[in-house]
């Protein structure tokens, strides 16, 4: 079976400095997989190069063709959904227009009306606050509202950058339960990239451990977690 | 109108120019200066006189350098310094009979005090908002110069004549060379003076308050002093730059001093590089020279011309001549190498 | 009492002009997130363009339309010729690059037309409205196809999918990227969407301020003065942006002593400016929080 993504001696820069020494690792199709590392190790480094919002050489590969001279909103449209840390929310507009606006390049209208009604069952919240202004949403509620966003376009790979990040642990519980049902039953590969090391082990079958740039560990997610060295050495726990 | 607001994480709109790299080497500055005094002694008095105004509008493109490159604020007025500079040498000159060389430092303090206060409504806008309220501040100040209550000493419509001061001690110079070596010693003095200033601790803080200014204020940097300083001191010089152009064009009337000139002013900043002390000269001598190329060129087109040699130079060099001095350095460095 | 009323009627009626100006300017700003200097040139050269046609015998509003859909390719055209590769470089090289387009625009609009004035028509007649000595039929129409722009922009925005994906690149580009909108493409749309609105405004000044190529210099100021004033992000605020500023304007021109024309100018932008002080995102805009 060929790996959905392929990622092969991925360096990536910003502006001198190297942050990427040359990262291998990829993706099978309907797996989930978290990629996690203390802060500054580039974790989100290797998400913003999938999607070229970085400068970065190496070979990156999605269904076996080359995505690394693609724009980054050419990335997207191959079905590459990424939710971005801070989660990018367009803090202006609506909940059902942040919703639309995860569709924008999708010109199936009837089956976008009714995705909107599908995220809105995943995520009674938001139905809830369809018209407010997603600005006044609490954090929790903008994550869902990102990964909402993130589903509408039916992507086939979604990339996560820190969904936890500054929620509340039952609120992060949530999140992942939902994401762990995205990938089983709407069969979306997932990559998400986390600090909360324990909670990402427990969601996700693969899992690669970055330091400074390399991947130094890869392996079954529960072998990682039952790895009290790796553990120890790694994740702080 | 909505409850929420757009937050926004701004990348500073003026881009920083590292510390080591803000002047030339002692090696290209040697050169230049030499070339500067001894240019002189070769060609004929016109030509004098243009070199004399290059540094002149190199000082002013200098004082702009320092406010916007320095501490990032954007300034479509300094022609309105400039006037100010120039009418106080001429009216001092011409009404208080004082010496042309005592009128260029109370030119320059008045100017700074003028800045001065208008930095301070200035501190609450930033942006497009700095750059209407200078902008009308540049339209205002033709008006003002021609007002009814001041014609006595401005000399209305009409302005005044200044008359150009002879060499000293009986040199034996003509009036064009004294005035540019004079001219040559006042800009050498500011310059060095200027690098010195955004060498200092005041200049570290204009430029933090130009790159992240909450950051600066959340440091303890007092932003509403330094804010209105670099204004001061922008105009200050502005203002002595000024004087020096009465003396030289031996000349000043309002519709001299308008908002053409502010805009000349601006984008010879561009030319030579935002926040390069040293490219205020390459940018004076682009707004200096090219409308003349330009009007040689095609005297119908000759604001067409000039778009186009403009949009070339910010084609080829976006940064200014700051990025071909950066080039050469680096072809300099490959030399040396082979 | 009743000359104030009066002097408020005439002034949203000369307000009108810098109200449609004001448009194009939010529109641009929106795109660009900056003030465009050449946008008063282009305004000024798709009218040219259009009495141009009607010189030739095209009738007024084919000429019209004609002239809007030129403007829109035009400002296209120029955004992907002339700023698309200065997207990278800073903000201020791209503000040298607006007045070099101004330089160049007017420079060749004055050699093809040459500087002498021009009459211009209006559709909609010049006599008085509904008897009033203030208001003329071209203002209350020029005042009618502004606040006819406001409603189709407004509905632009709102409804459409090309509307919701330019606020959304305006607003967070790189999100907008994150969802596949091509940011780029927007900006040159904006930009295309500025042109056509401006022409509209050059058309409908024209016959006011008379055609020549230096027309609409006092008009652009003025313009971005009332967009300032109404908040950059709003296109309603910068419509009655536009009528404030003529009513400052006015106010000033007959209550403040010894101003002449000249003077009126600078007033009103102080004016402004004081607003801005007091409320620095306009009187519509919305308040900008910057984070560190």
């Amino acid at each position: 079976m060929t790996a959905m993504l392929n990622v092969k001696d991925l360096r990536a820069y910003y502006g001198q400095v190297q942050a990427l020494h040359g990262l291998n690792f990829s993706l099978n199709e309907g797996s989930l997989t978290t990629l996690l590392g203390a802060n500054g190790a580039g974790k989100t480094t290797t998400l913003r190069a999938i999607c070229n919002m970085v400068r970065s050489t190496g070979a990156i590969e999605f269904d076996g063709k080359p995505i690394g001279s693609r724009s980054t909103e050419n990335v997207v449209r191959l079905g590459i959904a990424h939710v971005p840390q801070g989660r990018g929310t367009f803090t202006t507009m609506t909940v059902e227009e942040n919703l639309q606006l995860g569709a924008i390049t999708r010109t199936d209208k009837k089956n976008i009306v009714a995705d909107i009604e599908r995220m809105y069952e995943h995520f009674p919240k938001l139905k809830e606050r369809y018209s407010q202004q997603a600005g006044t949403l609490s954090g929790g509620e903008q994550q869902m509202l990102a990964v909402a966003r993130a589903l509408m376009l039916r992507p086939r790979l979604m990339l996560l950058d820190e969904p936890s990040f500054g929620l509340a642990p039952l609120i992060v519980r949530d999140l992942f339960r939902i994401l762990g049902k995205i990938n089983r039953e709407e069969k979306v590969t997932i990559l998400v990239v986390e600090q909360n090391a324990q909670l990402a082990l427990e969601l996700a079958d693969q899992a690669h451990v970055i330091e400074t740039g390399r991947i130094v560990m890869s392996g079954n997610a529960k072998d990682i977690a039952n790895n009290e060295d790796v553990r120890k050495s790694y994740l702080g726990y | 109108m909505s409850a929420v607001e757009d937050v926004v994480t701004e990348a500073p709109a003026v881009e920083a120019v590292p510390k080591r790299a803000m002047t030339l080497g002692y090696g290209t500055s040697l050169l230049v200066l030499a070339a500067l005094i001894l240019i002189p002694l070769f060609v004929k008095n016109f030509i004098i006189f243009q070199l004399t105004m290059l540094l002149i509008y190199g000082l002013a493109v200098l004082a702009l350098n320092i406010l916007t490159g320095g501490s990032g604020q954007f300034s479509l007025g300094q022609s309105a310094f400039y006037a100010v500079g120039a009418y106080t040498s001429a009216i001092l000159m011409e009404h208080a009979g004082m010496n042309y060389a005592l009128t260029l430092p109370i030119a320059g303090v008045i100017c700074f005090g003028f800045g001065f206060l208008f930095g301070q409504p200035a501190l609450r806008l930033s942006g497009v908002y700095l750059a209407l309220a200078t902008f009308a501040l540049a339209t205002a100040m033709p008006q003002l110069l021609k007002l009814g209550y001041f014609e006595y000493w401005t000399g209305g419509v009409q302005g005044l004549v200044v008359t150009k001061p002879d060499a000293p001690f009986g040199l034996p110079m003509g009036q064009d060379m004294w005035l540019y070596y004079f001219t040559l010693a006042v800009t050498i003095a500011i310059y060095l003076a200027s690098v010195n200033l955004l060498r200092s601790r005041s200049g570290r803080a204009f430029m933090a308050i130009r790159d992240n200014e909450i950051a600066a204020s959340a440091m303890g940097v007092d932003v509403a002093l330094y804010k209105t300083l670099a204004f001061g001191v922008s105009a200050g010089i502005t203002g002595v730059a000024g004087g020096l152009g009465a003396i030289a064009v031996q000349f000043v009337a309002p519709d001299g001093y308008t908002i053409t000139l502010a805009i000349s002013l601006f984008l010879g900043m561009v030319v030579g590089g935002v926040g390069w002390l040293p490219g205020s000269i390459v940018g004076s001598a682009f707004i200096i020279f090219v409308p003349n190329i330009a009007e040689n060129i095609s005297k119908g087109l000759s604001g067409a011309v000039f778009g186009v040699l403009l949009f070339l130079v910010i084609f080829l060099v976006p940064h200014g001549a700051r990025q071909v001095a950066i080039i050469a350095q680096q072809l300099v460095a490959k030399l040396k190498k082979n | 009492m009743e000359l104030f009323a009066n002097q408020i009627l005439a002034g949203i009626a000369t307000g009108a002009i810098y109200a449609c100006m004001a448009l194009a300017v939010v529109m641009i700003y929106q795109a660009i997130d900056h003030l465009n200097f050449a946008q008063g040139e282009m305004a000024m050269f798709s009218t040219f363009i259009s009495w141009q046609l009607m010189q030739w015998g095209v009738p007024y509003w084919g000429a019209f339309v004609l002239t809007v859909a030129f403007s829109f390719g035009a400002g296209i055209a120029i955004e992907r010729l002339l700023f698309k590769p200065l997207a990278k470089a800073p903000i201020l090289t791209n503000v040298a690059g607006f007045i070099a387009l101004y330089a160049i625009i007017n420079s060749v609009a004055g050699l093809i037309w040459d500087f002498t004035i021009k009459q211009y028509p209006t559709p909609f007649g010049s006599s008085p409205f509904l008897g009033s000595q203030l208001i003329s039929t071209h203002q209350a129409g020029m005042i009618g196809i502004t606040l006819l722009m406001l409603v189709l922009l407004f509905f632009f925005f709102r409804f459409t999918r090309v509307g919701l994906a330019m606020r959304a690149a305006a607003s967070l580009p790189e999100s907008a990227r994150l969802v596949g909108i091509n940011t780029s493409w927007m900006i040159a749309l904006g930009w295309g969407m500025a042109a056509a609105i401006g022409s509209v405004a050059g058309m409908m000044i024209a016959p006011v301020v008379f055609l020549e190529p230096n027309m609409m210099l006092g008009v652009l100021i003025y313009g971005f003065a009332a967009a300032v004033l109404g908040g950059l992000s709003s296109p309603f605020g910068a419509v009655m942006g536009g009528f404030l500023v003529g009513i400052f304007e006015n106010l000033v021109g007959t209550y403040i002593p010894g101003v002449g024309n000249e003077l009126k100018l600078p007033i009103a932008l102080a004016l402004i400016i004081i607003v801005l002080v007091v409320k620095p995102a306009g009187l519509f805009g919305r308040a900008i929080v910057k984070r560190v």
